[in-house]
C-alpha cells in the first residue's frame, strides 16, 4: 500500500547520499554496551581506512566506557546490516563495501558492560 | 417562514445553531465542496446518524469558557504576586515544565490547525461543528498554557523560545513529527489519530501525570490550568469515541482501514509517551506514581475495556500492544539515560537520581531497574563525583518514523537494542521497533522525506560546523545556562539562594 493522497505523492528521500557533500552515514552499535543509548550516527569519508575508523573515530567515541581500553578491534566480531562480516583493516570504508546508511554492530566477546549488566 | 418562539428551549437552540446552519447545495456539486471526504476510502452513508457527543452551542461555549478563564487568570495573577515559583518542591521540577512547553503546547496549536481543517472538510454539519469547537479549545489551551508558564520564564532558564525550539531542536522533532504525520493525513485518519487514539485512549497518560505532578510539587499555576482544561478534555474524549463508533457503524468496509490506523496511531502514541514516562519517573521531585503504574491504570485497564467493547465492530486491540506491556518497565529509564547523556543539546537540565530515588525506582520496577539500569546510573554518578560527568559526544541514530533515537531494547531481551532496518528503492532506513518499521512499510513515500535532526545537522542545514554552534545559534539554547547538568547550574545556585543557602559555601548535594 502506498500513500492515499489527494494527488500525486512522490518525493525524493531527504537523506540521499548526494546530500552529504561527499561523505556517507555509517551507524555503529556496540553490543552489550547500552551505556551509549543508541548506535552512533557517524559522518564518514568513504576513502577513510577501516583501521583509521577504529582508532581515530570509534575509540574516542567509546572512550567514556571502562571496557573501551580492552577492546581489540581486530579480534572483535562484526555484523554488517545484521550479517556476519569481516573487515579489511588496511582497506578504505568504500573498498570494504560500506555503503551510505549501513549499520555495523561491534561484538566484543568477554566484555559485557558495566558489572556484566550489558550497560 | 415560520415564526420562532422568542425564547428557545435548549433542544431548539441546539438544532438552530448546529444542524440548521447547514444547507443542501443547489448549483455546486457536493463532492466539489468537500473534496477530501472520499479519498481515504471511508464510506459514510448517512451523516444524520452522527450523534453529537456534547450538545453545546457557540453562545453557551463563549459564556462558559469566559467564566473559566476569568478564574484561571485570577489564580495565575495570585501565583505570580505571591512568588509562587519559590514554593514549588524543588527547582528540578521546572524542567518538566520546559519539556511540556516545548513539546506539548506547540502540539496543542497543531491540534487547533488540524481540527480547523477537518472542521471544514466534512459534509456532515454535526461533525463540522464538533471539530470547529475542538479547534477553538485547542487554541485556548495553547494560550492558557503559555500564560501559565510565562511566569516561570522570568525566573528559570530554557523557557525563552519554545516555538522556535519546537521547530528545530532534535528531541522536539518527536512530538512535532507525530502531529505533522496526523495533519498531513486525510480528515478521517486525523480524527482516528488525534481524537480517538490520542485523546480517547492515551490523553489521561499525558494530562494526569503532568497535572498531578504539578499538584504534588506545589505548582498551582499549572494545576489550575489543568482543572480549566479538564472539562474540554472530557468533551474531546467523548468526541473521539463517537468518531470511531460512527465510522465503524457506517460501513463494514471501514473496519480494516480503521484497524490499520488504530495500529499505527497506538504505536506512535506509545512511543511519544516515552517522554511523559521519563518525566514522571525522573523529573518530578515529589513523585505521583510510576510510569508503569500509570500505564496499567490508564491504558491496560481502561484501554482493555474499550477494545473489548469495540470487538463487536470487528476491531481488535492494537498490534504490538503486548510489546507496550513489556516496554512500560523499561522506556522511562532508557529515555532518561538518553537525555542525561545528550544534555549538552537540551534546553532543560538532567541529573542522576539520588540514593533514595534509586530505591524508589527499584521498588517500582522490581523486574528491571536493578538488573538493567542501576549499574549504569551508579557508574555515571561516580563519574560525576570525580568531576567527569558523562556526556555522549557523538550523535545518535534516529528512528525514521518516531524520530526517537533507537534506544529501545528487544521485547524478549533487554540487553539487546530492538533495531530494525529495511531497504526501500535502494535506500536503507532504520527503526526502533517492529511497530515503527511496519508504519514505514505501509506508507514508505510518507517517511522517506522525514526531517531527521541528526541527518540535517550532517547535511549542513542547521548552521554551524560543530554541535555547540548548532545548539547555540540554530536552537537558540543559551550554553551554560539552559543546558548541561542540573547540579551546580545557574538555576540550581539561584534556588539555593532563594532557600537561604549560600551557593558558594553550601556543598552540592552529594549524589549518594
Amino acid at each position: 500500500m502506498t500513500v492515499n493522497a489527494i494527488g500525486a505523492y512522490e518525493f525524493p528521500p531527504l537523506d540521499l547520499e548526494a546530500n552529504f557533500h561527499g561523505n556517507r552515514l555509517l551507524y555503529l552499535g556496540w553490543d552489550r554496551h547500552l551505556m551509549f543509548c543508541s548506535p552512533f550516527a557517524l559522518l564518514v569519508d568513504p576513502a577513510m581506512g577501516f583501521a583509521e575508523l577504529c582508532e581515530q573515530v570509534l575509540r574516542p567515541a567509546m572512550a567514556a566506557h571502562p571496557d573501551t581500553a580492552k577492546v581489540d578491534f581486530s579480534a572483535s566480531v562484526w555484523l554488517l546490516n545484521d550479517q556476519p562480516w569481516s573487515p579489511d583493516f588496511a582497506a578504505s570504508l568504500d573498498a570494504n563495501g560500506l555503503r551510505h546508511k549501513d549499520m555495523l554492530r561491534l561484538q566484543t566477546p568477554g566484555l559485557n558492560g558495566l558489572g556484566n549488566s550489558a550497560s | 417562514m415560520t415564526a420562532n418562539k422568542k425564547k428557545l428551549g435548549l433542544k431548539d437552540k441546539y438544532r438552530y445553531l448546529t444542524r440548521d446552519l447547514d444547507w443542501e447545495p443547489s448549483y455546486q456539486d457536493k463532492k466539489a465542496i468537500f473534496p477530501h471526504e472520499d479519498f481515504e476510502g471511508i464510506k459514510i452513508t448517512d451523516w444524520d446518524k452522527w450523534e453529537d457527543p456534547f450538545r453545546l452551542t457557540m453562545d453557551a461555549y463563549w459564556k462558559y469558557q469566559a467564566e473559566k478563564e476569568k478564574k484561571l487568570y485570577a489564580i495565575l495573577d495570585a501565583f505570580a504576586q505571591n512568588n509562587g515559583q519559590q514554593t514549588i518542591s524543588d527547582a528540578r521540577y521546572v524542567n518538566a515544565l520546559k519539556l511540556f512547553l516545548g513539546g506539548i503546547s506547540p502540539c496543542e496549536y497543531q491540534a487547533f490547525q488540524g481540527f480547523a481543517r477537518v472542521g471544514r472538510q466534512f459534509s456532515g454539519a454535526g461533525a463540522r461543528v464538533a471539530c470547529q469547537m475542538q479547534a477553538i479549545d485547542e487554541l485556548r489551551h495553547v494560550q492558557t498554557q503559555v500564560h501559565a508558564m510565562s511566569h516561570y520564564n522570568k525566573h528559570f532558564n530554557g523557557l525563552h523560545d519554545f516555538a522556535h525550539m519546537h521547530d528545530r531542536v532534535w528531541f522536539l522533532s518527536v512530538p512535532k513529527s507525530f502531529f505533522d504525520d496526523a495533519r498531513t493525513a486525510g480528515p478521517f485518519e486525523f480524527l482516528t489519530a488525534i481524537s480517538f487514539s490520542f485523546e480517547y485512549v492515551l490523553t489521561n497518560l499525558l494530562f494526569v501525570p503532568f497535572m498531578s505532578g504539578a499538584a504534588y510539587n506545589g505548582d498551582m499555576a499549572t494545576v489550575t490550568f489543568g482543572f480549566s482544561a479538564q472539562s474540554d478534555e472530557a468533551r474531546h474524549m467523548t468526541l473521539g469515541l463517537e468518531v470511531i463508533k460512527f465510522m465503524l457503524e457506517q460501513h463494514e468496509d471501514n473496519v480494516p482501514i480503521i484497524q490499520g490506523w488504530i495500529d499505527k496511531w497506538f504505536w506512535r502514541g506509545n512511543r511519544l509517551l516515552t517522554l511523559v514516562g521519563m518525566m514522571m519517573d525522573y523529573m518530578l521531585p515529589n513523585k505521583v506514581m510510576s510510569w508503569a503504574e500509570a500505564w496499567e491504570v490508564y491504558f491496560e485497564q481502561a484501554g482493555g475495556a474499550l477494545f473489548k467493547d469495540l470487538e463487536r465492530y470487528g476491531i481488535r486491540a492494537p498490534k504490538y500492544v503486548e510489546q507496550s506491556t513489556i516496554g512500560k518497565e523499561h522506556v522511562s529509564h532508557q529515555a532518561w539515560a538518553t537525555f542525561y547523556q545528550y544534555s549538552q543539546a537540551t534546553n532543560f537540565h538532567t541529573w542522576m537520581p539520588n540514593e533514595e530515588e534509586m530505591d524508589w525506582l527499584s521498588a517500582k520496577y522490581p523486574n528491571t531497574f536493578d538488573q538493567y539500569y542501576r549499574e549504569r546510573f551508579t557508574f555515571w554518578r561516580e563519574q560525576q563525583e570525580k568531576g567527569e560527568r558523562f556526556y555522549n559526544n557523538t550523535l545518535p541514530q534516529l528512528c525514521q518514523v518516531c524520530q526517537i533515537p533507537t534506544i529501545f531494547t528487544e521485547p524478549d531481551d533487554a540487553t539487546q537494542l530492538s533495531h530494525r532496518s529495511h531497504v526501500h528503492e535502494g535506500e536503507r532506513y532504520h527503526f526502533c521497533s517492529d511497530g515503527c518499521c511496519d508504519i514505514f512499510k505501509n506508507q514508505p513515500q510518507k517517511y522517506v522525506q522525514a526531517w531527521l535532526p541528526v541527518h540535517q545537522i550532517y547535511q549542513g542545514n542547521c548552521g554551524g560546523a560543530d554541535i555547540e554552534s548548532v545548539v547555540r545559534d540554530y536552537y537558540n539554547i543559551n550554553i551554560g545556562e539552559d543546558n548541561f547538568e542540573y547540579l551546580g547550574s545557574p538555576e540550581h545556585q539561584r534556588w539555593l539562594q532563594w532557600k537561604g543557602l549560600n551557593p558558594a559555601v553550601a556543598p552540592l548535594p552529594k549524589a549518594s
